[in-house]
Formats: C-alpha cells, structure tokens, sequence
C-alpha cells in the first residue's frame, strides 16, 4: 500500500515539476495512440460495415479471422513488424523502423481486428434492425452502409475507445519498432519498462498513475460528447 | 407503374413454401385489403410485391417498366416503425434525399408534410424517443413525403392502442385522397371493413378469394373465408 | 451535407497523415548499445556534448550485447558500442564491422545479500568467491541473455575451472533479463549477482544486497566502438557515423566520459588510447 501511496507522490511530483522531458513522452504517447486508432477505425469500420451487411462465400471464415486477430499479441504485432521494416526487410528502404511512424503502423495493426471485429457485431445487429426499412426507403447497400454505421455512432465510440486503450497500455510493439529511443520513440509504456528495469519503482508507477489518468480522461471526454449527443439525437 | 401482376408467384424458405402460386392484378383505383389470419403468408406477399424478397417461381411484374421495381414510386410502412437516431424531420428528409429531392425542397415538403400528420410540433425531438403512435404516424410522414403511387402498409396498427389506431386510420385515409394507391395488410375484420374497398383474402399461402368488401364480408364465397370471418379460423 | 461532410472528413484523413508522417529532416545516426550503458546515464550525459558539436543527433537504441550485433547485422544500425571484445571481433570478421576501437572501461562487480551464506564478503577474488557459491549451493543470479555482462559472468566460471552449464544446480537462476531485472530478482530472493558498476550505483531497489567482491582486475569491462559496414550495408551513414566515433576516442570525448559521475563515484574509465584493450 506504501508503494501506492509513494507512486501518487511521484506522479504529482512529476506533473507539478512541469518536466519537460516528461510532457514530450506524454505528447508522443497521445500522438502515437490516437493517431493509430484514428487510423485503424478508417480501416475497420468500413470493413466491419462491409462484412456486417453483405453476404459471400467465406464470410465466417473471415468473422473468425477478424475475433482471433483481436488476440493478436502486441509483442508479435512488433516482431513482424520489425522485420517487415528493418533494413534487412521488405521496406527496410523506407527507413521507417526506430521512428513514431514505426510505432503507429504496429499499434494500427494491433488495434484494426479490435474495431472489425466488434464493430462488425455491433452494425450485424443493428442491420437486422434496419435492412427492411432501409431497402424500402431506396438505399443502395452503400449508403445504407454508411446511414448504419452513423445510427450506430455511439456504440462505435465505445469500440473505438476499447481500441486506443488497448494501444495506449500495450508495450511490447512500441519496444520492438520504436527502440525505446531516448527523446525520439520513448513512450509511456516504454518508460515505464525502463524505469521499473532499472529498480526506480516509485518513479515507474507514478508513470503508470499518469498513464491512466491520462485514458480516464480520455474516455472521460468521449463521455461528455456522447452524452451531448444522445441528448440532442436519442 | 400500375398495375402490379403477379403470376403464379411462390416464395419458399427453410424448406417451406409460404406462398404457394398467387396469381393477381392489382389496379389503381380501390383500396386493396389483404386479410388472412396470422402465418397465411401476408407479410411475405407485400414484401414480395415491394420487392424486398424475390419470388422462388412466377412473375412479379409492375407495368410500363417491366418487372424492375422504380424506386422511390412505391414506398412501405411496416408494423413496426424504424426510425434512424436523429431528429423527425431529418427522418423524413432521409427518404427525400435518397430520392434526389434538393436540399431546400426536402426542407419543405418535410416540413408540411408532418403539419399535415399532426406531428409539426415534434419535428426537432429524437425521433427514437417518441411514442409507439408517434413512431407510426412519423413513418406514414416519412412514406407520404415521396410522394408514392403505391403505398404498401403491412399492419402498421397492430402495436398501437385504439386512439393511435384511428390517428394512423385517418393519416391512411388522408393519402389515399391525395392520390396513392393503399395496399394494407390487416387481420383485424374491422379495419378491413372500415378502410378497405377490396378483399385479397390469403389462406396458407395462396390467393383463395377477391372481393368486394361488402360481399366478401356479407356473402363470402370460399369456406375458408366463411370460417374466418366467423373466426373459427386457427390463429397460428 | 453529403460535399461538406465530405471535405471535412478528407481534411481530417490529411491532417492524420501529417500527425503520422516522419517529421525531421535533422541529421541523426543510429548507435546500438547495451541496456546496461543507457541505464547507467552515461548517454544522457555524454551525448548532449557531442550533438552540440557536430548538430548530429545520436538514437540510442538499448538491447542485450548479442541483439545489438544482431541488430547491426541486419544493417538496422550506423555505430555498435557495446563491452563484449571476442563477440565484437567475430563481429568484425564476418564483416559487418569496420574497425574495432577501444573506449572506455568499467568493472563489475559481485553484488550479495548482506546476510552473506558464501562468506566471501570483502573479498578480492572474484574466481575464489565463485567457487565459495558454489560450494555453499548459495542462490546466484545470472542474467542468462548473451549480454557482455553474461559472457563476461560465463567466462569467469570457466577461469574458475567451474563448466557451468553442466555443473549449475537450483541455486543458479537464470532469468534472461537485463541488468536491472536482474539485481530487482536477486534482491527480492537475496542472491548473489554479476553486476557493472554503472547499474549497481544508479540501482535504486537494493533491499539487503551490497557489494561483496569487487577489484579484481578479472572484473574489468572493455567497451568497443565500431562502425557498421557501409560496403556490406549501404544505408549506413558512413561520415556521420565515423564523425561519432573520432570524437568519443578523442581527448574531449574521453574527457566527457571521465566527468560523468554519480555522486562522487566516476563510473567509466577512458582508455581509447590503450590500443590493445
């Protein structure tokens, strides 16, 4: 319980010595995460929409790629994506590996089964409801498409808060692509794992105080913009 | 687009035959009731007909177009309401806007077109959180508004308590004096006595007899009809 | 609707992909080292002088002795600084490498718990107190990882005549981590461990454990630097990385390796002019 009590001190000692090295691995974590899960929704959202309402041949096989995919562990995501990137690799010339961009391709194939995934549930669902009414009213398979996964918007949110926490809190990806450089690729997460390797576990669990702050307020912001929302859309 | 001709239509699933060869012209003009008790293949048919599912044998033909249904010509109410989660009127203009209707014009027409239902006061409210009977009467708006030729309901009353029953039977009388062709599905005697000119009536899937509604219901030809209307009809 | 919703969300699609895009266009290299050395803090210190000078930016990245060669051989880094001398030259020979340079030294040292069951405690012998453990079954950590400090800890059994690998019993636990999870480990069951100094000193975990033998010219750690091949790898940043490398040999490199302290204790010794170390 010490321990605990000693990591709030630290984490409002750190916050309070408005350290500058430690805003900027807050900043590259909020830029690295939020940027991954941007992108990932753009990805799985759609393909989530797509597999929702049509029908094809393999389609179960591909819902059971997308739920065993969430599993993925990040710290596999990171190997391959290492190798994929290293200069020994297939794109080693793009010169991306040891960078944040590094960083947001692994933490965006992390998190795309996430929203696929859970989102395809939620808008196969949603689609029983809507299908008749939507055909009926003269919505191509697009647009209907498009009009489900925006009736649906708030239980997307959610999904897609599922997925930046699990970006936010993972480090095995980050390790491996990002390198953990000093002022370049060190986030959180990684400094976390430094600070607790080096024994400094008051200093790494007031992070991790941080670290969590941080998602709650997140989530915490989403939250009120939802709520706006539903009061004004029901 | 009308008239509709169904030809030796049948319609399976699962292994089962729900409509089984129903042969049929429906003409503008008189309101067309189809009556049958539950499970006959109702609901099935008019969804046929508005082309939600497609026959497993026959024709379904609408005229001048060949069998290709125009959109937004016909438009469906059905039993229960779906409204997308905005506003009512943006329900309304949804439909407007798939029809190509410009944004100003949708604006409008949406506009009159709840006046006219009694629902003007609720155009900005989620349209979600209205009631059962609101629901209904801002899916009848949101049909009407397309101005259709056909309007297709499929039991839009039967959630509906009495006082919502007989807004929903005004709103229905309404359209059909602006000019719309009423296609309704019912297995309430009363409304079809009230709202209909016509009796399409369905028994296990297929077509058994058409009438006029006084002499279907005073004089009924097929015994199956007979025993309906006396209601000793199964229910299942 | 449909056009501004369009533009809005094309809008947002660019500035995703600016946030995302790879921002400097700073000159950096990329150097592989140990764990041990960027714990230590002698980066944070040394580098900042060097990157003021030469407006070369120097990315650090920390693994274990074998992963950073194997990283350098993979052609994924500029400048290899690590303190493992055989694996260095093997290095070389396969031609990753250009030149081995010497730099700096430090030692290690047998970190204990104060309770001591090996009773070697201030002794300095490192072979005579390995033996001792061994003899007393007395729990020993190892870090398990083919590190510099892990060859250096395997050759130290071998001049003490001990086959480890054959000869270990419960009481060695490997745990295949670095330095830090090392000492925390052997804190917490009160084993005897193979540290750096360097690490020991910034270790802030220590429970019960202390120095127990330390001195022994056996213990001293030799770093290299080395320049990755530019024939062999073509990406590497072969003047910037050699500008890397003349300066950490030169006076003012080793004398910024001298003055970083903790506390009062200098951590690593220059020795770049001892061309045979």
């Amino acid at each position: 319980m010490g321990d605990l009590t000693s990591a709030f001190t630290e984490a409002g000692r750190l916050i309070a010595g408005a350290d500058s090295e430690l805003y900027a691995i807050v900043a590259l974590s909020l830029r690295v995460s939020l940027t991954a899960v941007v992108v990932a929704a753009m990805i799985g959202l759609p393909l989530g929409a797509i597999v929702a309402i049509t029908r094809f041949p393999g389609r179960d096989a591909v819902i059971v790629a997308f739920n065993a995919l969430m599993g993925l562990p990040p710290v596999v995501v990171g190997l391959l994506v290492y190798l994929a990137l290293s200069r020994a690799g297939p794109l080693g010339p793009l010169g991306l590996l040891f960078t944040p961009t590094a960083m947001i391709v692994a933490q965006t194939i992390l998190i795309a089964p996430i929203i696929a995934g859970l989102s395809r549930q939620t808008l196969e669902d949603a689609w029983q409801e809507y299908a008749e009414q939507l055909r009926s009213l003269g919505a191509t398979p697009l647009r209907g498409g498009l009009t489900l996964l925006w009736d649906t918007r708030f239980s997307l949110v959610t999904i897609v808060l599922a997925g930046f926490g699990r970006a936010a809190a993972e480090v095995g990806a980050v390790m491996i692509v990002g390198g953990n450089i000093d002022g370049v690729t060190r986030v959180m997460t990684t400094a976390i794992a430094l600070e607790t390797s080096k024994g400094d576990l008051p200093l790494a669990l007031g992070l991790g105080v941080i670290l969590v702050t941080l998602v709650i307020a997140v989530n915490a912001a989403a939250q009120l913009i939802k709520s706006a929302a539903q009061r004004r859309y029901g | 687009m009308l008239p509709l001709l169904l030809d030796n239509v049948c319609f399976a699933a699962g292994g089962h035959t729900i409509i089984d060869g129903v042969t049929c012209e429906i003409a503008s003009g008189p309101r067309t009731i189809i009556l049958g008790p539950n499970g006959a293949g109702k609901s099935v048919l008019m969804r046929l007909c508005h082309g939600l599912l497609t026959p497993s044998a026959g024709r379904i033909e609408w005229s001048g177009n060949g069998s290709h249904r125009r959109l937004h010509a016909q438009a469906m109410v059905f039993q229960r309401p779906v409204m997308l989660r905005r506003s009512a009127l943006a329900n309304v203009t949804y439909g407007l806007e798939l029809a190509g209707v410009s944004r100003r014009e949708r604006e409008l027409r949406a506009q009159d077109v709840l006046d006219v239902v009694g629902l003007a006061h609720l155009a900005q409210r989620p349209a979600r959180v209205l009631s059962g009977g609101e629901q209904q009467k801002l899916a009848l708006a949101r049909a009407w508004a397309l101005g259709p030729e056909v309007l297709f309901l499929d039991e839009p009353t039967a959630n509906l308590d009495p006082g919502a029953t007989r807004e929903v039977e005004t709103i229905v009388g309404q359209i059909r004096a602006s000019g719309t062709k009423i296609v309704m599905t019912t297995h309430n005697l009363g409304q079809a006595r009230r709202l209909g000119d016509e009796i399409l009536f369905i028994s296990a899937g297929r077509l058994v007899e058409r009438a006029p509604v006084d002499r279907f219901f005073i004089q009924p030809a097929s015994a199956e009809a007979a025993a309906f209307i006396r209601g000793e009809l199964p229910w299942s | 609707m449909e056009l501004r919703r369009n533009l809005i969300g094309t809008g947002l699609a660019l500035a995703v992909l600016a946030f995302a895009a790879p921002a400097t266009a700073q000159k950096f290299i990329t150097v592989a080292s140990t764990t041990s050395t960027e714990q230590s803090g002698l980066f944070k210190h040394v580098l900042p002088i060097f990157e003021k000078k030469s407006g070369i930016q120097v990315r650090v990245v920390a693994l274990g002795t074998g992963q950073a060669l194997d990283l350098a051989r993979r052609g994924d880094a500029d400048v290899v600084f690590v303190h493992a001398k055989s694996q260095e030259e093997k290095f070389i020979q396969e031609g990753h490498g250009v030149k081995r340079l010497p730099v700096m030294y430090n030692d290690f040292v047998l970190i204990g718990p104060k309770a001591d069951p090996a009773k070697i405690g201030g002794g300095k012998d490192i072979v005579d107190a390995l033996k001792k453990i061994k003899g007393a079954s007395a729990p020993f950590v190892s870090r398990g990882d083919r590190s510099g400090t892990h060859s250096a800890e395997i050759n130290l059994w071998k001049i003490a005549g001990i086959d480890i690998a054959k000869e270990k019993g419960p009481w060695y636990r490997e745990v295949g981590q670095g330095m830090g999870p090392a000492l925390n480990t052997s804190s917490s069951m009160g084993a005897y461990v193979l540290s750096d100094r360097a690490t020991w000193l910034a270790f802030k975990n220590r429970g019960s454990l202390v120095i127990s033998v330390e001195g022994d010219k056996r213990l001293f750690n030799q770093y290299g630097v080395i320049l990755v091949n530019p024939e062999k790898h073509k990406n590497v940043k072969r003047a910037e990385g050699q500008a890397f490398i003349d300066w950490i040999v030169s006076p003012e490199g080793q004398k910024a390796i001298a003055d970083y302290k903790i506390g009062s204790d200098q951590l690593f010794f220059p020795n770049a002019h001892e061309a045979a170390a």
